[in-house]
C-alpha cells in the first residue's frame, strides 16, 4: 500500500508550535509512506489539487492529512480523494491543530507528539478498509404522534406537500392544549377561533389518516422504514354510523357521574361524551368505568335513542400496523401535579399553598376555562366553591418551575406571559377588581411580549410583586396570601378570593414509556432530548424520529408551530429521494465465530441485532448467531466491546485498526 | 537526572461525540495542557474493550484514560453506560492483579467542557508522573514474547478459513 502524507501548517496556526517540515519528512521514512510534504493551507484549493495531483503521480492508495480536527475538514479531504479515485475511508486526519499545536507551548514536545499522531493515523489507514454507503429504501408516510397544535401543523405540512401522514392522538378528539386556551398572547387571539379550522383541515385532508383515543404501542425499524403497531382503543361508538347529532349525549342518565378532564375537573359529564362541542372528530366515546351498561348490563338508553344504531357496547380495542418512513413526536406537556390525590416522590406539591385542598386554589389551565366563553362559566369569572366573582385575585408565577427544592430546575417559560394575559382578562371582565402578581423575575422574550406584560402593568393596572409567597390559608371564606415584596423589602398580606398558580409544566407521564418504545432519549425530568442543543433542535438522537412542540422543553404556541414546521421539513427533506445513504459506520457479525450467546443484543442500545439461523444444506438450523441489521445499528461499537469471542467488527473502528493506533505510540 | 527527563506516555480512548469535541473545544480555546497524552478515538465510550486498554499498556503506555459522554447525554443513548459498568470492573480488576488505580482513569466530558479536558489531562499526567514508569508489564512482556499487532481473533479466524477449506476438500 502507498500512502501519502501531507501535513499543514494552517497558515501559523500550526507551523507556529509543530514543525511541520520535520514531521513531514520523518514521515517519508516510514514505511509504507510513498509522498510526504508539508504546505501552507492543505484545505484550499491549491492544497487540495496538490493532494490529488499527488494521488495521481505517485499512484496513493491511502492518504494520511496532518491538519484541525476531523469535525472541521475531513469531509473536504474525503471529498477531494474521492475526486482522485481514493476511497473517502482510506484518509484518516491526524489533529494537529486542535489536539496539538494550540493546546502546547513547547515545540519540541509538540514536534514529537504531532509524529505520534501522524503515526498513529499512518499505522491505522494502513489497515482501514474502502467501505460504501449504505442504501435503504423510504417509505414516504409520517407518523405524527400528538394531536396538539404541533402535530396538527405537522400534519397538514407533510400533507400538503403530498405525503402522507398518520397522525395519532391519545385522547378522543385533537387539538391538545391550545383547544382549552381562551385566548392566546400576546395578540388576545380567541384560541379555538384560530385552532379549529386546522382541526377541521386535519379531519378533511385526503393525505392524513386520523386515528383519535389510539396510542403508538409499538415501533419496529429504522430509518426510511419503521414499523408501527397503533392501538385503536374502543369507543363503543361504530364511527362510521355515528353522525355526530349528540342526543345519546343529552339522554344518558349519568348526567354528571365523571369529571370532566377537558374542563379541568371544574364540571361533570355524563359516561357518553364528547371532550368539548368543537371536538374533531365529533364523535362521542363511552366511558367504560361510569356506564350503566358496564356495571349491571342494563340501561342502553342510547342504544334506543341513536336511529343510526352507532352504539356497539362489544367492540373492543382494534390493533393497526402501519409502514412508516418518519416519525414526528409532538405529544407536550402536562402541568405540574395539581392533581388533588397524590403527589408522587418526585414533585413535592403546593402543601403550602393549599394546593389540591382548597377549591380556589388553582392552577393556569383551569383559570383558562373560567375565562373561556366556552368553560363551564361561559366566560363570567367566578371562582369554583361559591360561583362568585372574585373581588381580588392573586397570580403566583413560578410555582414548581425554577424551584429545584420541588423537584423541578427550569424554566416554563410560558407563565410569565400567559399570567399578564390571566391578569389582563380578569381586569377586562370585573373592572372594580384587584390584580396582583408574584413573580420572581418578568421574562418576556419573544415579539410583542414585553410590551404586552408593560400593558397589564400600565393600562391594566395589574399589580406586580416581586417575591415569593411563603403561605396561604384560609379565613373567613378568604384566602390569606402571605408573602414578600423583595423591592420594598417588607412583607405582604392579601386576602384574595382566587388564587391562580402558574404551575410548571412538565412532560406527561408515560413520556419515558414512549421514548422508550420509539426508542429515543429522554433528559432527567422526561423531556425527549434533540440531537444537538444548537443545531439539530428538531432531530432525536435517532435518525428518522424528529421532534416538535413542548415535548421537548416548555415552548409557547408560535415556537411549537416553528417547530412543528421543521420537523415536517426535515421529513419531508428525507422523502425526497427514493432511497436514503448512510455512513457505513456499522458493526458487522463474523458469523463462523459467532457463538451466539447475544450479549451483544443485550448491549444495543437501537435494538440493531437479531437472530439469524443457519441451516445446513437440508435446511435444518444448526446454529444460531447474531445479525445487525446495518439499517438499525448506528455505529457506536458497544457490541464489539461486549462480544466474548471478537466476532463483531466496527467498520472503520475495528480492533486492528485500533491496535495498530496502540503499537504506534 | 533520567528520573527528570522521563516523560510518562499516556493514552485516551474518547469518544467522537462528546469528549473528542471537548478536546477540539479545549483547542479553539487555547488552553493549555501536558503534551504526553496522545488521543484514540472511537465512535462510543461503549466501544472501548478492555483488550484496548490492556494493549495500551503492553505497547509502554504508562496510564490510560477512558473517558465519554455524561450520563444521559450519550450520542447512542446507553453505550456510556456500558462504558462505566466494563471500566468499573476491569479497574477493580486490574487494582487485584497489583497495577496502581491511578494508572486508569475514567470521566465524563461533554463537547463543551474544554476547560474539563484540559484540566482533566493536566490531572492525569500528574498523577502518572508521581507513580512514576509502569515497568511491570514491560518486565512481563520480555519474559513471554507477544507477539503485535498479530491478533488473536485474526489468527483464529485464519485457522477457521484453513479448516473449511479442508472440509470443503475431503
Amino acid at each position: 500500500m502507498k500512502i501519502g502524507v501531507f501535513i499543514c501548517h494552517c497558515g501559523e496556526n500550526i507551523s507556529r508550535t509543530v514543525d511541520c517540515p520535520r514531521v513531514a519528512h520523518f514521515c517519508e521514512g516510514l514505511p509504507g509512506v510513498e509522498y510526504s510534504i508539508d504546505y501552507k493551507y492543505m484545505c484550499s484549493d491549491p492544497g487540495q489539487k496538490m493532494i490529488k495531483d499527488a494521488i495521481h503521480e505517485h499512484k496513493l492508495d491511502a492518504i494520511v492529512v496532518g491538519s484541525c480536527s476531523p469535525n472541521m475538514h475531513e469531509r473536504t479531504f474525503r471529498n477531494a480523494a474521492v475526486s482522485a479515485g481514493i476511497n473517502p475511508f482510506l484518509v484518516e486526519i491526524a489533529n494537529l491543530r486542535e489536539h496539538c499545536s494550540w493546546v502546547h507551548d513547547d515545540v519540541e514536545a509538540a514536534t514529537e507528539k504531532a509524529i505520534e499522531l501522524v503515526r498513529m493515523a499512518i499505522e491505522k489507514v494502513k489497515r482501514d478498509k474502502p467501505l460504501t454507503k449504505i442504501k435503504v429504501p423510504v417509505t414516504k408516510r409520517v407518523l405524527v404522534i400528538g394531536g396538539g397544535i404541533a402535530g396538527i401543523q405537522a400534519a397538514l405540512d407533510v400533507a400538503n406537500a403530498g405525503y402522507e401522514v398518520v397522525l395519532v392522538e391519545r385522547e378522543p378528539s385533537i387539538g391538545g392544549h391550545m383547544s382549552q386556551l381562551s385566548e392566546t398572547f400576546p395578540t388576545l387571539d380567541c384560541s379555538q377561533c384560530i385552532l379549529t379550522p386546522r382541526m377541521v383541515e386535519v379531519y378533511q385532508h385526503p393525505k392524513i389518516k386520523l386515528l383519535t383515543y389510539s396510542e403508538v404501542v409499538k415501533v419496529e425499524g429504522f430509518i426510511g422504514n419503521f414499523k408501527a403497531t397503533i392501538k385503536k382503543k374502543a369507543r363503543h361508538i361504530n364511527e362510521d354510523l355515528c353522525s355526530g347529532c349528540g342526543l345519546c349525549i343529552t339522554k344518558c342518565p349519568t348526567k354528571k357521574k365523571a369529571y370532566n378532564s377537558f374542563e379541568e375537573d371544574l364540571a361533570f359529564r355524563p359516561a357518553i361524551y364528547v371532550p368539548f362541542p368543537q371536538a374533531v372528530p365529533n364523535i362521542p366515546v363511552i366511558d367504560e368505568t361510569v356506564c350503566m351498561y358496564y356495571k349491571n348490563g342494563k340501561c342502553g338508553m342510547c342504544v334506543k335513542v341513536c336511529d343510526r344504531e352507532a352504539i356497539d357496547f362489544e367492540q373492543k380495542d382494534t390493533m393497526l400496523v402501519a409502514d412508516i418512513g418518519a416519525i414526528i413526536v409532538a405529544t407536550g406537556y402536562k402541568l405540574y401535579n395539581i392533581d388533588k390525590k397524590t403527589f408522587d416522590s418526585k414533585y413535592k406539591g403546593y402543601g403550602e399553598y393549599g394546593y389540591g385542598k382548597y377549591r380556589d386554589v388553582i392552577d393556569g389551565l383551569q383559570f383558562e376555562r373560567i375565562a373561556s366563553a366556552s368553560g363551564p362559566t361561559a366566560g363570567e369569572i367566578k371562582r369554583p366553591s361559591d360561583g362568585k366573582e372574585p373581588k381580588k385575585i392573586v397570580f403566583i408565577q413560578c410555582v414548581g418551575s425554577r424551584d429545584p427544592s420541588k423537584g423541578i430546575s427550569y424554566c416554563s417559560k410560558i407563565c410569565c406571559m400567559y399570567t399578564a394575559k390571566h391578569a389582563m382578562l380578569y381586569k377586562h371582565k370585573v373592572h372594580d377588581g384587584e390584580a396582583y402578581v408574584f413573580y420572581m423575575d418578568i421574562r418576556a422574550g419573544g415579539k410583542m411580549y414585553d410590551e404586552f406584560v408593560r400593558r397589564a402593568i400600565e393600562e391594566d393596572q395589574v399589580k406586580y410583586i416581586r417575591g415569593r409567597v411563603s403561605r396561604i390559608y384560609e379565613e373567613n371564606g378568604k384566602y390569606i396570601v402571605k408573602g414578600e415584596d423583595t423591592i420594598a423589602g417588607v412583607p405582604v398580606e392579601i386576602d384574595a378570593d382566587l388564587v391562580v398558580l402558574a404551575t410548571a409544566m412538565i412532560p406527561h407521564d408515560n413520556a419515558p414509556t414512549l421514548a422508550q418504545t420509539i426508542g429515543i432519549p429522554y433528559d432527567r425530568h422526561g423531556f425527549f432530548n434533540e440531537a444537538h442543543p444548537k443545531l439539530r433542535p428538531v432531530e432525536s438522537t435517532t435518525a428518522g424520529v424528529f421532534l416538535a412542540g413542548a415535548c421537548q422543553s416548555p415552548k409557547d404556541i408560535p415556537e411549537s408551530v416553528s417547530m412543528a414546521s421543521a420537523a415536517a421539513s426535515k421529513a419531508m427533506i428525507l422523502f425526497a429521494s427514493d432511497t436514503l445513504e448512510r455512513e457505513p459506520v456499522v458493526a458487522k457479525v463474523n458469523e463462523d465465530l459467532c457463538a451466539g450467546c447475544f450479549y451483544c443484543k443485550k448491549v444495543c442500545p437501537f435494538g440493531a441485532i437479531e437472530v439469524k439461523d443457519i441451516t445446513d444444506v437440508n435446511g435444518i438450523v444448526y446454529k444460531e448467531v447474531a445479525y445487525i441489521n446495518q439499517g438499525v445499528c448506528q455505529g457506536c461499537g458497544t457490541c464489539t466491546a461486549t462480544c466474548l469471542s471478537k466476532s463483531i467488527e466496527l467498520a472503520g473502528f475495528n480492533n486492528e485498526e485500533i491496535f495498530a493506533e496502540i503499537a504506534a505510540l | 537526572m533520567t528520573q527528570q527527563k522521563w516523560e510518562p506516555k499516556i493514552v485516551a480512548f474518547v469518544c467522537n461525540w462528546c469528549t473528542y469535541a471537548g478536546a477540539d473545544l479545549a483547542g479553539t480555546s487555547r488552553l493549555k495542557y501536558p503534551a504526553n497524552t496522545k488521543i484514540i478515538r472511537v465512535m462510543c465510550s461503549g466501544g472501548i474493550d478492555p483488550v484496548f486498554i490492556l494493549k495500551a499498556f503492553e505497547r509502554g503506555a504508562d496510564g490510560v484514560l477512558v473517558s465519554g459522554c455524561h450520563p444521559n447525554d450519550c450520542h447512542y443513548n446507553a453505550g456510556n453506560f456500558h462504558a462505566r459498568r466494563r471500566w468499573d470492573l476491569f479497574h477493580k480488576l486490574l487494582d487485584f492483579v497489583g497495577i496502581e488505580k491511578d494508572r486508569l482513569q475514567f470521566s465524563w466530558i461533554s463537547a463543551s467542557e474544554g476547560k474539563k479536558f484540559a484540566d482533566v489531562i493536566t490531572k492525569v499526567t500528574k498523577d502518572i508522573m508521581a507513580l512514576g514508569p509502569f515497568k511491570a508489564y514491560q518486565n512481563m512482556n520480555s519474559e513471554f514474547t507477544i507477539e503485535f499487532p498479530e491478533l488473536e481473533a485474526v489468527a483464529l479466524k485464519e485457522m477457521l478459513h484453513e479448516e473449511e477449506v479442508s472440509d470443503g476438500r475431503a
